[in-house]
Formats: C-alpha cells, structure tokens, sequence
C-alpha cells in the first residue's frame, strides 16, 4: 500500500531533529532506518504529519570504546553493529542478537536505536540491553538525560524516550573475557523470535561466577530473568544450567498468540534459557 | 513535492517526489525501470531488493526522498550492456528460477552475499539469503546458482 502523504524533514544534527520535533507537534514521527516504520506507514497503521528523517545524523552515527564501555550511536546499523570488532570480543551476546535481526537487507538499513526505542516487544536487542543494564543517552530540549535500562522499557512500543526527545545512543559495559550467546526460537526465516533469551556468562575454574539473562516476547517489556542468574552461580554441569532455567518463567505474563500458547512460551522459556546458558558458558 | 536527484544505473535523474512515494514505485513508476518488482509490499519477500550505495536493500521499505544523492543499482544495470554479470550467468546455467518473480532479488542479493564474503559455505548463503522467498520453493537450485557465481568470480580474478 501506499502511506497516506505526510511532510518530510531531514534533520542535519541532532538539534535539527528536535527542532522539527518541536514544530512538528504531536503527529510528528522520528525516522531512524525506517524498517520498523515503512512497513508501519505502508499499512496505513500509523499516519504522521511530518517524518522527520534522523538517517543521515552524523553524531548518531559510530561506536566508541571508552574504556570501561562500548558506546553505540543511536543511528548506527544493525549490519555495522555485529561487525564491528569491539562488540564482537567485548559484547558477544549483542553481536549474536544483532546478527539474527530480521535479514541482510534490513540490517543494512535498519538501526540499533530505531529498534530499541520502537520497542517492539518481540525484538532482539531490548532484552540484551536490559541484562546488560546499557545505559540510554536521551536528547531533548533542556539538554541530554541518562536513563538506566531497566527504566527504559515500559510496555509494548513505549518507552522512556519522549514524543519531543531523542535517542542518542547507547552504552554497554564490557564484558572481556565473558562468554555471550542468542538463543532465539522461531518458525520460519526472518521471523521475529517466538522467544529469545540473551545470556552473557563468566567463568571462573570451570563455574558460573556471573550471569546476566535477559528474554524477549515474554510479555509487553523484555525481562530480565534475576532468580536464574541468581541460581546459575557456582553451576559447571548441563544438569546444573538447567536446573537453574526452570526459574527463568517466573514472574512471566506471556501473550498467547498463534505461534505460542502461554504455555508453550513458559516451556521454551526455561529450555531456551538452558540452552542460551550453557552455549555461552561453553558447557555440554 | 521534494526534489531529489538519483543515480540508478549509471544514469543520473533528477525528478520531484511526494515524501510518501516508495523507492520501488519511484523506479518503476517514474522511472519506468521495472525489472525490480513489488512482490509482497510487507518487507518479508526481498523480491523489489536494490543495491543502494553498494549494500542491498528493499526498496518497498525505503523512501524515495531518502535515496537523494544515491547510487542504485537494480537487475537492468547488473550486466555491462555486453556479459551478464557471473551471477546472472550462474542463475542461468544452473536453472535458479522456476517462475523467475523473485530473481532480481535474488540476483541482487547474492550479488551483496558474494561482495561481502566470497567464498560462502552452502549455510552461509542460505543464512544470506534470508531475507529473499522464492515462493516456488526453488531453493536448491538458487543456493547452486550461488555456488556457481563464486567459482566465476573467483576464476575471472585469476
């Protein structure tokens, strides 16, 4: 289909954009890639005034290491993400979860900040952000604001960033020497994940000394799963790994939907998580 | 109306576009170049896939106000005018079409697949090749063709 006709403003800086936020009013809309919000206009779900295009935003653009922390542009791609050879030796689960986004094509496109701040609630990288507590970077008109992950995602498609602010980027501590793995369990090619479970493991003489697990499509925010990492410490066995994932569907409130009843989804969820574990951890 | 100027091709337009107007209606309607075909309009088929600026994309899913300033390449500038591309001759000779509706994704993917890595395994190139549905379900003779390409390219450096 065709979007119904809105005005289009490129923004050239991160200024600009909140400018055009700003004049734009209410029915102004943020465009990063636009692969969450093309197919959103084409269905006609969603009919802006302005789309205010963020792509080509140099200061969104890059990733940085500073030291003690990766930092990622908010407009940085999908596809520069899991190449990039920071994150791959530093975030491995991010890279991982990056790389089973949608297909090649939308990767080339589509960005880390568009799909953290859209906030679908079956995406692959809000749950590795929430275990790996990233820090979001928000841009607005009194200046810029930290926000924790775990105050990040507040329901499906909603999130801390305001209708007048700006995601600007994003910030993950580095895990060397960690092991890191995606697990994600879907149908068919390039569908969005039925569950996905990011794990991020250290190891220390052959045990869990740290975990960090986090789920996605488990509900309307990822979740971070505090019991398993919690009962992971000290595990160096499969059985172990799995014991400690039958806590991971606690505390759920998964939607049925036809891929999954709620059942099957608490299911996969403590078998997915055994396996996302024990793949991180190097255990078999 | 937004004025844009584009490569596509190798010939450079300059047309005015409704912010709303699609990259793949852009091509095939103002243009007229209409060997990229809209195949599903809901991201998932790959079928309307063009290079922009060297990497793959769906063009269903990108504005055409958005591709200002932009080299594209579709399946009608793959060849030189002359030869087919390696990768069209590998799709020929391997028969990596049934109806031939998704191939100037496919062709075009695998071109971005083999740029990026070229010399992909049988899983490597399914894995690359996501984001492209052959809806006859002819992928066995696609992943072929995709294997056929690399040793072309790989024997024309040589």
């Amino acid at each position: 289909m065709i979007p119904v006709a809105f005005d289009y403003k490129k923004a050239s800086s991160v200024e600009d954009a909140l400018a055009a936020l700003a004049e734009g009013g209410e029915d102004a809309k943020l465009m990063g890639g636009g692969q969450s919000l093309v197919p959103v206009l084409r269905l006609r779900l969603n009919a802006p005034s302005v789309v205010v295009d963020c792509s080509s935003i140099p200061e969104l653009k890059g990733i940085k290491d500073e030291g003690g922390k990766i930092v990622i542009g908010a407009g940085t791609t999908h596809h520069a993400v899991m190449n990039d050879p920071a994150v791959k030796s530093s975030l491995k689960v991010l890279a991982d979860a990056t790389a089973s986004v949608a297909d090649p094509q939308i990767r080339h496109r589509g960005t880390l900040g568009g799909a953290l701040a859209h906030s679908d609630p079956r995406a692959d990288q809000p749950p590795v952000a929430l275990a790996l507590d990233a820090e979001f970077t928000i841009a607005g008109a009194t200046g810029q604001r930290c926000v924790a992950a775990a105050d990040f995602f507040q329901g499906p498609f909603e999130t801390a960033v305001g209708p007048d602010e700006i995601l600007v980027s994003i910030a993950f501590p580095k895990l060397d020497g960690w092991g890191g793995h995606y697990e994600k369990f879907n149908r068919a090619a390039q569908a969005w994940s039925i569950i996905g479970v990011a794990a991020a493991v250290r190891m220390e003489g052959g045990k869990i000394a740290e975990a960090r697990i986090g789920l996605t499509n488990v509900g309307g925010t990822p979740h971070r799963a505090s019991a398993v990492e919690q009962a992971l410490v000290g595990a160096s066995s499969i059985a172990e790994v799995e014991a400690a994932s039958m806590y991971a569907s606690d505390n759920l409130s998964p939607f049925a939907d036809e891929d999954a009843d709620v059942d099957y989804r608490l299911h996969l969820a403590r078998v997915l998580t055994a396996r996302s574990v024990a793949k991180a951890a190097g255990i078999s | 109306m937004q004025h844009i100027k584009v490569t596509v091709d190798g010939t450079t337009y300059q047309k005015e576009v409704e912010p709303r107007t699609l990259l793949v209606h852009f091509l095939r309607e103002d243009l007229g170049r209409v060997g990229t075909v809209v195949g599903c309009d809901t991201s998932n088929c790959g079928a309307c896939t063009v290079l922009v600026d060297g990497v793959s994309l769906k063009s269903c899913s990108m504005l055409a106000v958005q591709a200002d300033g932009s080299e594209i390449t579709t399946i009608q500038g793959v060849s030189d005018g002359n030869d087919w591309h390696p990768v069209q001759s590998a799709f020929k000779e391997c028969h990596g079409l049934q109806c031939g509706y998704c191939t100037p994704g496919m062709v075009i993917s695998s071109i971005d697949l083999l740029n990026e890595n070229p010399n992909p395994t049988e899983a490597e190139i399914r894995e690359g090749l996501e984001g492209n549905l052959c809806r006859c379900t002819g992928y066995h003779n696609i992943v072929k063709s995709v294997q056929r390409a690399a040793e072309l390219m790989e024997g024309a450096k040589s």
